[in-house]
């Protein structure tokens, strides 16, 4: 497909941005081959230079390349393969068997509601261990609308027979819920719902996280989801790719949140709408599974249809006594061709915030810190899983010192907080990341949920009810998100919300890292 | 009444199906591709339907003819009403606050409580809003929006609180995917897409008429008129109520047992 050089022009000027063209950094244009473009870029990059992007790839014909065939990428891969077809392209509206459908207490109720007007009140579901249901929004609370909708998916799970459907009855006590695990994404990830090569839906834009595992994942509707639960397939739309290489080693201040942030503010919240962003690269192979799902879980805030990362020995060894249901992962074939290819080096970026009230207001975080907070928030799918806890602990435990602020503690699921209090911190001399966050006059970590990621009902943990400024390691700070309408919320990473928590202003964590 | 939920019987569906190809959208996915703007990529989720493969297994097949069935006759036209406008990257928290999720749009009552706070988000520089206290709906019954509109959130519940408010159309730039999908999906408001910065050149009190057929969008307060890219496949659906009710208009699912 032809791609107007206008479009890769203005994507590159758009902003005062560390990319820059190929003809800045003195190298010739490329083509379709990716593993052709490592060895050019790599030369002639002067230091200031912190990323490079490829100008948009044009079509090469078969014709003029005297290859018939061309490759599919990873995402158009496993289309094919849910829809039994041997070949397709981006656009193609398509037929999938979904592997696992997911919904939570906000959605599920709606989505099993039009299940049971369409198709009927004795229906039953497609396949009682593909639906995964995860009462982890408004779990914590006195509403009783909220209350309700839980006991609704549990009616509904007890009549389906469904076999993985994480109950809580205990709200004051979450540890006495045997089933109950927490926010879904995580919850999905911990109990071996992700396998490389499936496509999995859920009725919750963040779906795209199981991307990291090498598979098709995105966020629908009720509408659709009910069709799904009926059906066990979804009429979706192919997705161009866009591939983002990020390379060199990453900086020991640095984590896949301030990656993302990096990407969304380069190519702006609507920079990957329809599109799959597929990330490869050294620094990819790098990280840790909950690394990789950050990076994923926010592709919906650039727009971005799914996020999607190789699986490999890291993916299967996250995976082993996790699940016994066999997977076949895909690879992007080399002759796959991309909407675009962004390249990074990784070596070069600095700790970052997103400004209210964008995600892609992107700005560094030391150029920030003559902004006074009134809050720090650690917690959702985004920023609330173990090694984000781990991150936080390590930057208050180098520091010493107690915070200034308010500073909240949501972990994202049981295991996480089961973590929080167990799990040695590495440098500590034994301490948990509990006893480095009371030390550091830390709140009390709180009962796994949501939380006030997206506020919630009013009386919801740490919800923002005031006009206050706060740090959070989320991924939304649209106006409202959090509560108030006139909030502030800053999204960073685990290490720059615990800095900013030390200072009481937005603090890049080399402050107290290095 | 069937127990278990299952697609139409293939031999009753094709002999009733028509064969009826309507060309498709006037946007193919390759000319969204050549377009200038990199966002610009508007997919409609039944443009473009697959041709039937004989190959395809027995369901696939049958989802994939029914979408050719379309019936433009006695099709809601045209919508009159004022305006209101808002600006560029109106996301589902502003459409509807998560704290009124716990509404379940499939509730007859609560779908009209979530009427009634759709885009209560909105922040106070919105001198006007939208829907007024005590009200379940908005006197302004198109709203005119920049870019990416309905981003953030996958929550239906953002154009069923539009839908429940009284919205028949949103005239934006360009819309998120998964609130695109979802407007269709439910058949909810029609989300159609303007070729110019239209929410520059409108304010909210603006009279406006839309024509559907002639994607046309007309502002008789400034006399100005507006070409919208067609509505294409999505169209019938929508006109039906949505999937659901096109799936058995066309015949892809089974009629209710009523």
């Amino acid at each position: 497909m032809a791609i107007s050089s206008m479009a890769a022009s203005s994507a590159i000027s758009s902003s005062s941005s560390p990319f820059v063209t190929q003809k800045d950094a003195g190298v010739s244009p490329l083509f379709a081959h990716p593993s052709n473009s490592i060895k050019i870029s790599q030369k002639k990059v002067s230091t200031k230079i912190v990323s490079v992007m490829t100008p948009q790839q044009s079509e090469r014909k078969p014709s003029t390349t005297g290859s018939v065939k061309t490759g599919m990428t990873m995402t158009e891969k496993i289309f094919s393969r849910a829809s039994e077809k041997s070949r397709l392209s981006p656009g193609e509206n398509v037929w999938v068997n979904v592997d696992v459908l997911m919904t939570h207490d906000v959605c599920g109720p709606g989505s099993i509601g039009i299940f049971k007007k369409e198709f009927g009140n004795d229906a039953k579901v497609w396949d009682r261990e593909k639906v995964v249901i995860i009462p982890d929004h408004y779990i914590f609370t006195t509403d009783e609308r909220a209350n309700r909708n839980v006991d609704i998916i549990r009616e509904f799970s007890h009549e389906q027979g469904i076999k993985y459907f994480y109950d809580i009855k205990d709200l004051s006590n979450f540890k006495a819920n045997p089933d109950f695990k927490g926010v879904c994404h995580v919850a999905l990830a911990q109990e071996g719902h992700c396998r490389p090569g499936e496509v999995l839906l859920g009725t919750d834009s963040h779906t795209c996280t199981a991307g990291a595992f090498g598979q098709f994942a995105t966020g629908i509707g009720n509408t659709d989801a009910g069709f799904v639960l009926g059906t066990g397939k979804a009429l979706l739309k192919v997705p161009p790719t866009l591939r983002f290489v990020l390379d060199g080693e990453m900086p020991d201040y640095l984590l896949a949140k301030d990656l993302i942030l990096q990407i969304i503010g380069e190519i702006s919240v609507s920079g990957a709408t329809y599109k799959a962003m597929e990330f490869v690269g050294s620094t990819i192979e790098s990280l840790t599974m909950e690394e990789r799902m950050t990076l994923c879980n926010m592709v919906v805030e650039a727009g971005g249809k799914n996020g999607i990362v190789p699986a490999d020995a890291t993916t299967f060894k996250y995976l082993e006594n996790k699940t016994s249901v066999p997977y076949e992962p895909v690879y992007s074939d080399d002759q796959a061709r991309f909407l675009a290819e962004y390249r990074i080096d990784v070596s070069k970026l600095e700790p970052l915030v997103a400004k209210p009230h964008s995600p892609d207001n992107r700005a560094l975080a030391r150029e920030c810190k003559y902004v006074k907070i009134d809050r720090v928030y650690i917690g959702s799918c985004t920023g609330g899983k173990t090694e984000d806890f781990l991150a936080a602990a390590k930057v208050l435990l180098a520091s010493g010192e107690k915070v200034k602020v308010p500073t909240f503690l949501v972990p994202a699921t049981q295991k996480v907080w089961m973590d929080i209090y167990t799990l040695p911190v590495p440098g500590s001399g034994g301490k948990t990341c509990s006893q480095i966050f009371e030390a550091a006059g830390c709140d009390t970590p709180t009962s796994p949920s949501c939380g006030a990621c997206l506020g919630g009902p009013k009386d919801t943990y740490a919800r923002i009810n005031e006009p206050q400024v706060c740090v959070s390691t989320t991924n939304r700070n649209f106006p409202g998100r959090m509560g108030h309408k006139d909030g502030q919320i800053y999204l960073a990473s685990p290490y720059t919300a615990a800095a900013s928590a030390l200072t009481g202003f937005v603090t890049d964590p080399r402050d107290f890292l290095r | 009444m069937s127990t278990a939920a299952s697609l139409a019987n293939t031999t009753t569906f094709s002999s009733s199906l028509s064969r009826r190809q309507q060309a498709p959208a006037s946007i193919s996915t390759f000319n969204v591709f050549n377009s200038t703007a990199q966002r610009s990529f508007k997919p409609l989720i039944s443009q473009s339907i697959v041709v039937p493969n004989p190959t395809v297994s027995r369901h696939a097949s049958i989802v994939a003819q029914a979408t050719f069935d379309s019936s433009p006759s006695g099709s809601a036209t045209s919508f009159h009403g004022a305006c209101y406008v808002v600006r560029d990257n109106i996301d589902t928290d502003q459409i509807i606050p998560a704290e009124y999720l716990t509404l379940v749009p499939s509730k007859p009552d609560e779908y009209k409580k979530l009427g009634s706070y759709a885009l209560i988000g909105l922040p106070e520089s919105y001198e006007t809003r939208f829907v007024e206290p005590g009200e379940y709906q908005s006197k302004y019954s198109i709203i005119i929006a920049g870019d990416n509109f309905g981003c953030g959130s996958s929550r239906e519940h953002a154009p069923v609180a539009l839908g429940a408010a009284g919205v028949a159309a949103v005239v934006a730039e360009s819309y998120a995917r998964i609130f695109f999908r979802n407007s269709v999906a439910t058949g909810e408001i029609y989300p159609l897409e303007s070729e110019v910065r239209v929410c520059d050149e409108c304010k909210t009190g603006d009279v406006v008429t839309i024509e559907l057929e002639k994607s046309l969008l007309i502002n008789h307060t400034t006399g100005k008129e507006y070409t919208l890219k067609p509505i294409g496949d999505a169209g019938p659906v929508i006109e039906a109520g949505g999937i659901f009710a096109y799936a058995r208009k066309s015949g892809m699912i089974a009629a209710l047992a009523t």
